[in-house]
């Protein structure tokens, strides 16, 4: 191992089926890799991706299992803010938590009558036990990098700006551009660097 | 060339447990690998589908399970090695040629892979896998980590080539997609073709052989009896000296069980089995001797409780064994489910657990895609029944229209179910019928329920829902695709004819984004006496957006004509595509992010209220 093994980190992201969250997961998953680090992940596939929750994990050092125990993530990367919601039992005070602050709005609230809570009653909840809560614009800074698509290296960029994890960033970019399309690294890169200033700047 | 065949021994990489199965499959020298697509098994297919060219690996996406298990057995007991994977009722499928197998035996090594899924993920049932070892005699393994997904599937080709029976390896979810550290062996070589010697015992069971296979068949399961105590991947940790608690563990719960007992103050000593069938009860024995209490703590049903107690009573061993008195039989384990059964054990109070905050959030259930074509075939259904038939479905996205507002599933049993159970539903009553199957599904095993319903003049409207791809599992090909599992040419069937060619009279092919057409073939169909047969084909959203992505070509957009919108939202009571939404002023609007131009709710909408705006590059 190239790096001293840490205490167990435990990531946590969700989000919506379409949105590239296992993308993140695996990128991640990859950068511990390179950098010598023990790591698990667990993804639900299926019929998850149909539009449906999408619930990933990644968890570095000593582990032996890729679930979070409810409490014990250090880090909610949460694309939807009612799945950051939906994901609140694995949050504590200890828990960074990070949120797309764009709504996907789901079939269930037209057809089914559901109700959709207001984006601030969530953040204020998730608040309520984390000091450690930063709500960004991903989408918007994605687009101001090329392509709201990239939405998802946006949130990659924050999880690295908020300094959590164990990975340098050089590596992190490495396994963020072997993962990635060849020709939308660039558009990617500039994505991820948003996202890393944004989180930087609402440190706190 | 793939990164997983690299010959670099000692090169690591971060794979997916499935991913990890089809590297160890690779390292043990495999010739022929085989399956249906079945989550969570489906990436094991896909990557040999990627890679077997390179591999030299012959692979197919066959028919059904029965077929793949069918196509690796006569490679097996030919003297090649042998991989055939699938979900666990793709094994209910197999069963008959799988039981049986172990009576004949294989030459070449033949390693199964059986996907359970506890708590129900992407499947029907939670069934336990564990029991079809008993059933069959066949040696059963379970790995917990990617690495050892792919060092004991690499082993397990020893064990049945040693024992000259297929291996069983059973895995659950979250060792099929759980995605860890792998560090890569060395390769053997693969056989190639070999010579298939005719023997004088001949593999052939009928009841004068296989009254001498049977005994055969015991004689190796004895051998196994020696091979599991002996097992490297069943091991005992904890402290020295007498324990207060022994744990019994096997699976993905040995991870929940290593980590709870890390942070419980109590002396546990954890025995984590290997291989799960046949047990290593005198190794079960021996461990019950160092502890006071024993808790075994699996997954589903309480399979190795049994042969706990069994090894105890054996070993006239009277201590406590817990299980399913402390822990569910029912979906998942977590860290915490485990903690507090051990709690419990020792006679402790676990801690009351809550959600940090209570809050009442919309459901988010996976649903047909915008785009489907099945959607737009189960709303000309709906027209045309005027909502009243019963709907008899099957399996794949389709079945999503369980969900309201479509509501076109009524019964589902397993593949191909959806024939059967529609003959039966014109038998029993008077109303209309009309069932649905997917094109993969209709060859996996609806044929001969659609023969069935000819000869035995059954009258029910059935419909093909030919959408080009095997879409939920991954849009793998079919026999009705031109492509095949190695990505070569293959002939593609002709689904018209090939239910013509079973005595079907009344077949219409449909375009389901043709509303009118296909609300009017639906009509006539409901019509015939007999079984009649409509194909509703056009190609997956999923596929046909992609396409035109890579290509650069645009899609149409739509818009809602606010002015025109009656607000009675029809098209979201009978339509319910996913990218129409109802807006801060009551009338619909379309998400343009969500939408991909397939216009069909222009065709919906009575008062013409949805427009063609034009092509956009999105």
């Amino acid at each position: 191992m190239s790096a001293k093994a840490p205490e167990a980190i435990n990531i946590q992201l969700a989000g919506v089926g379409g949105q590239g969250v296992l993308l993140i997961s695996n990128i991640i998953g990859l950068a511990c890799v390179k950098h010598g680090l023990n790591v698990l992940s667990s993804e639900i596939h299926g019929m998850a991706q149909r539009g449906g929750v999408v619930w990933s994990t990644v968890r570095i050092g000593e582990v032996f299992s890729p679930m979070i125990a409810a409490g014990e993530a250090d880090v909610l990367l949460a694309f939807e803010p009612v799945e950051a919601a939906r994901a609140a039992e694995v949050v504590s005070k200890r828990t960074v938590v990070i949120i797309n602050l764009r709504a996907i709005v789901p079939f269930t609230v037209g057809t089914w009558g559901h109700k959709y809570p207001p984006v601030d009653d969530m953040i204020k909840a998730l608040k309520g036990i984390s000091k450690k809560v930063v709500a960004v614009d991903a989408e918007k800074l994605a687009e101001k990098a090329g392509n709201k698509v990239a939405m998802n290296v946006v949130m990659l960029g924050a999880l690295m700006g908020r300094g959590v994890l164990p990975v340098p960033d050089h590596i992190m970019k490495a396994a963020m551009s072997e993962k990635v399309p060849k020709k939308a690294v660039d558009l990617n890169m500039k994505a991820y660097d948003l996202g890393f200033k944004e989180a930087k700047i609402t440190r706190g | 060339m793939n990164e997983i065949l690299s010959n670099k021994v000692g090169k690591r990489m971060f794979l997916l447990g499935n991913d990890a199965i089809v590297r160890g499959a690779i390292e043990a020298g495999l010739d022929i690998a085989t399956t249906y697509p079945g989550t969570p098994s489906s990436e094991i297919g896909n990557t040999f589908s990627q890679i077997a060219k390179d591999a030299g690996v012959y692979f197919e996406f066959s028919t059904n399970e029965k077929v793949a298990m069918e196509v690796a057995a006569g490679a097996a007991v030919s003297g090649q090695r042998a991989l055939t994977f699938f979900k666990h009722v793709g094994l209910n499928v197999a069963a008959d040629p799988f039981i049986t197998l172990c009576y004949t035996g294989v030459k070449g090594g033949h390693v199964i892979i059986v996907a359970d899924d506890p708590a129900m993920h992407s499947s029907q049932n939670e069934q336990d896998s564990r029991y079809y070892a008993m059933l069959s005699g066949a040696p059963m393994i379970e790995p917990v980590f990617p690495q050892e997904c792919k060092d004991m599937v690499k082993g397990a080709f020893d064990i049945s080539e040693h024992l000259a029976i297929p291996v069983l390896v059973r895995t659950t979810m979250r060792v099929n997609h759980v995605s860890g550290v792998v560090e890569f062996g060395d390769m053997k070589a693969r056989r190639g073709k070999v010579h298939f010697d005719k023997e004088p015992t001949k593999p052939v069971p009928m009841p004068l052989v296989s009254k001498q296979k049977h005994p055969v068949l015991l004689k190796k399961l004895k051998e196994a009896m020696e091979l599991t105590e002996a097992y490297q991947f069943t091991t005992i940790e904890g402290p020295k000296g007498k324990a207060k608690l022994g744990v019994i563990t096997a699976g993905a719960s040995y991870g929940y069980v290593k980590e709870a007992a890390k942070k419980l103050p109590y002396d546990i000593r954890i025995m984590r089995i290997g291989m799960v069938h046949p047990m290593p009860v005198k190794k079960m024995a021996k461990f019950m001797m160092t502890v006071e209490k024993v808790l075994v703590v699996e997954e589903l049903e309480p399979y190795m409780e049994m042969w706990t107690k069994v090894a105890a009573k054996d070993a006239g061993l009277t201590l406590e064994v817990h299980g399913k008195d402390l822990l569910p039989r029912i979906w998942e384990f977590s860290r915490d489910i485990v903690t507090d059964a051990i709690i419990k054990a020792m006679g402790d109070e676990p801690p009351k657990r809550k959600m940090p905050f209570q809050m009442e959030l919309p459901a988010r259930p996976a649903t047909l895609c915008p785009g489907c074509p099945h959607r737009a075939t189960y709303y000309a259904c709906k027209v045309a029944t005027k909502d009243e038939a019963i709907f008899s479905s099957d399996i794949g996205c389709y079945i999503l229209a369980l969900l309201p507002p479509l509501r076109t599933a009524d019964l589902f049993l397993c593949m191909g179910s959806s024939v059967g159970t529609a003959a039966g539903f014109s038998k029993a009553t008077d109303q209309a019928v009309v069932g649905f199957v997917g094109d993969s599904t209709f060859f996996h095993s609806a044929i001969p329920g659609v023969i069935n319903a000819v000869h035995n003049k059954h009258k029910f409207t059935y419909v093909i829902l030919d959408n080009r791809t095997t879409a939920m599992t991954g849009h793998q090909p079919h026999p009705g695709t031109n492509k095949n599992g190695m990505g070569e040419e293959a002939p593609a069937l002709d689904i018209e004819k090939v239910v013509r060619g079973l005595g079907v009279e009344w077949v219409r092919t449909v375009d389901p984004f043709n509303v009118k057409a296909t609300i009017e073939t639906f009509k006539d169909a409901l019509a015939y006496k007999g079984i009649s047969i409509i194909i509703a084909r056009r190609e997956c959203a999923l596929l046909e957006v992609a396409k035109k992505r890579g290509k650069g070509e645009a899609l149409p957009t739509y818009r809602v004509i606010k002015e025109k919108c009656k607000k009675c939202k029809r098209c979201l009571k009978m339509f319910a595509c996913p990218a129409l939404f109802i807006d801060e002023d009551g009338t619909v609007a379309i998400n343009d992010t969500l939408c991909v131009g397939c216009g069909v709710c222009a065709q919906v909408c009575t008062f013409g209220t949805i427009e063609k705006v034009g092509d956009d590059t999105k």
